[in-house]
């Protein structure tokens, strides 16, 4: 099988190894066309983002703005925090160099003269990594002012790379977008779009590092060898980050609608110790998680993937063993939202700490059955009520555990909680309003 | 404590500053040179950054504490970070952090009483393929074992 985004040659973050296996031809390529005919280009191939929503990449780049007197900016969205997902981080270590490549053509589709790669903070050496590949582009004028000698043509860019400081939230575009402003990452209020109003009031592209690196090879090789990859309908390779309990955990390049039970089973190496699987969430932790039995014939696209009840999202596939502890993960993975909640939106924030509150009484065992349903209560009140798709992928979690795996509540729980209430009034709501144990 | 940028500082501050086309925009790169300086981030580094940035105290205040990576307080030399998200959880993050934590007698938060070591429990780090994992300043060490986790931090100087 081919690989697009990560193939298997040694060195080839080498810029030299990289340009002897034909680097930063497609650029020249691409510069010889109009802008028009690449975004037709890459609607053709039919490339999906990589960053959850998979949204046509094509049809991003062409709501922007044709005739416009303001500058346009493109960001390249490798802030990669979801748990579970850590595939970019590849990316910047292996293939740094058609990254570069892929929003040097990116940038021109969009003429766009700035562009801004915001990398994690957490992700010290791979900044340092890419910022290295970065330099030697420069050196040997593939970006920056020497462009217009080297490609032959008068549209020159500049790359900047902006490292986060540990927000998840900065993943989300607008978020981003305030982040690189040097603001806190408040998430936008949508609209107006970042094509419209992005980046200091200026027309933005925003775009996963994954989808930029595929941009290369669409434009070398023509949008119809890419669009034959895989699922039609959603085509090309897709890195496949596996995690949990599996023998191989790590990321594995494979066509769109490869079988998750292949990949976690042929590729991945399997459950250790034979274990049946309890749980897999298939896409990153914020997407729907899939009970162990329903998983034959699930495809991993994003079209396939819906029809199973869950998202693609960016790939993270993370594998639960039979005697996993469902309730123990989601009490985690609340307790993680909570911490990233921006604390714009007051469903969010104070939704997502009385999650963490009410799953830390459920697995104290001081919880009602009850409460499961005032938990996903609770979910359902934040999900479709904020700023941002924080509030969903928070709840969705939360909700779509407590559907799938509701008899793993219910080692949890008893009919009645066991706190002890202060007064009569409280006593009456056992379920609800957990109150510190009151001396008798 | 006063606090005044480095002559190496200010140049490289100078740099930074000409990514952005707004001076204000370079705040998070010259908060980390700030906090490579001074190992934390105080109220007078944050004010020297406002004057530096010639931008309002409160704003670089808002982004100081907004973002996990800036420290409000001084941190330990090594700064212990133990990841116990799922994919590490699932991988036994939390053995390696209850490990820690009783090695180092601190808990998320908290720093030795000789400033050697502090100690955090961080969300997803993006080493999920190879989990469990700590990372000590800006270097991860991954695939551990509790054990091996305890070897590392005793090999540091």
């Amino acid at each position: 099988m081919e690989k697009i985004v990560l193939p298997d040659i040694e060195n080839f973050h080498n810029l030299d190894v990289y340009l002897a296996n034909g680097g930063y031809t497609a650029v020249k390529k691409a510069y010889a066309q109009t802008t028009d005919d690449i975004i037709d280009q890459v609607k053709k191939s039919g490339l999906r983002g990589r960053g959850g929503a998979a949204f046509s990449t094509g049809l991003k780049w062409s709501f922007m703005p044709k005739s416009t007197d303001k500058p346009k900016y493109l960001c390249i969205n490798g802030d990669e925090s979801e748990p579970g997902s850590f595939k970019d981080r590849q990316i910047f270590e292996f293939n740094p160099h058609q990254l570069i490549e892929g929003i040097l053509i990116t940038c021109y589709a969009i003429q766009a003269k700035s562009a801004y790669l915001y990398i994690r903070g957490e992700y010290h050496k791979w900044v340092n990594l890419m910022q290295k590949a970065l330099d030697d582009a420069y050196e040997r004028g593939f970006v920056g002012e020497k462009m217009k000698e080297t490609f032959g043509h008068n549209f020159t860019c500049e790359i900047y790379i902006h490292k986060g400081a540990g927000a998840y939230i900065c993943g989300e575009e607008s978020s981003l977008m305030n982040s690189i402003e040097g603001k806190r990452g408040y998430p936008r209020v949508k609209p107006p779009f970042p094509a419209q109003n992005g980046l200091w009031g200026n027309p933005t592209t925003i775009n996963n590092v994954e989808t930029i690196t595929n941009i290369p090879p669409i434009i070398n090789k023509g949008w119809e060898w890419f669009s034959a990859i895989g699922e039609p309908k959603h085509p090309g390779t897709i890195l496949f980050g596996v995690s949990g309990h599996v023998n191989k955990p790590g990321v594995y390049e494979l066509p769109s609608g490869t079988l998750l039970t292949d990949i976690i089973n042929i590729h991945a190496g399997g459950v250790p110790g034979g274990k049946k699987i309890k749980c897999v969430i298939p896409g990153g932790s914020s997407m729907p998680p899939l009970r162990g039995e329903n998983l034959e014939g699930v495809k991993m696209d994003a079209d396939s993937l819906r029809a199973a009840g869950s998202a693609i999202g960016t790939g993270g596939i993370m594998v639960m063993a039979e005697d996993t502890d469902i309730v123990r993960v989601l009490s985690r993975l609340s307790k993680f939202y909570h911490h990233e909640s921006c604390g714009q939106c007051t469903p969010c924030r104070e939704g997502t700490g009385w999650m963490v509150k009410l799953l830390d009484r459920i697995v104290d065992g001081n919880a009602s059955k009850k409460d499961v349903d005032l938990l996903l209560n609770v979910a359902c009140n934040i999900e479709g009520n904020t700023i941002c798709a924080l509030g969903e992928a928070a709840a969705w979690p939360v909700k779509f555990t407590i559907q799938r795996f509701r008899e793993e509540f219910e080692k949890y729980t008893a009919d009645t909680a066991s706190i002890d209430m202060p007064n009569k009034v409280h006593s009456m709501r056992k379920t609800v309003n957990p109150v510190a144990k009151v001396e008798v | 404590m006063p606090f005044t940028f480095t002559e190496e500082n200010i140049n490289k501050i100078n740099t930074v500053v000409k990514k952005y086309p707004y001076k204000n925009a370079a705040v998070m790169p010259v908060l980390y040179i700030a906090q490579e300086q001074n190992g934390w981030i105080s109220i007078e580094v944050m004010q020297e950054v406002a004057r530096t940035l010639e931008m309002p105290e409160e704003d670089v205040l808002g982004v100081a504490t907004f973002y996990t990576m800036y420290h409000k307080k001084p941190a330990g030399r090594h700064h212990v970070q133990v990841c116990t998200n799922v994919s590490c959880m699932l991988r036994g993050g939390f053995d390696v952090y209850k490990a820690v934590k009783d090695k180092l007698q601190i808990t998320h938060g908290g720093v030795t009483g000789d400033g050697k070591y502090s100690l955090e429990e961080v969300e997803c780090m993006g080493s999920c393929g190879t989990a469990p994992m700590i990372a000590v300043n800006e270097d991860f060490y991954e695939n551990l074992t509790p054990a091996q986790a305890l070897s590392i931090i005793d090999s540091l100087k």
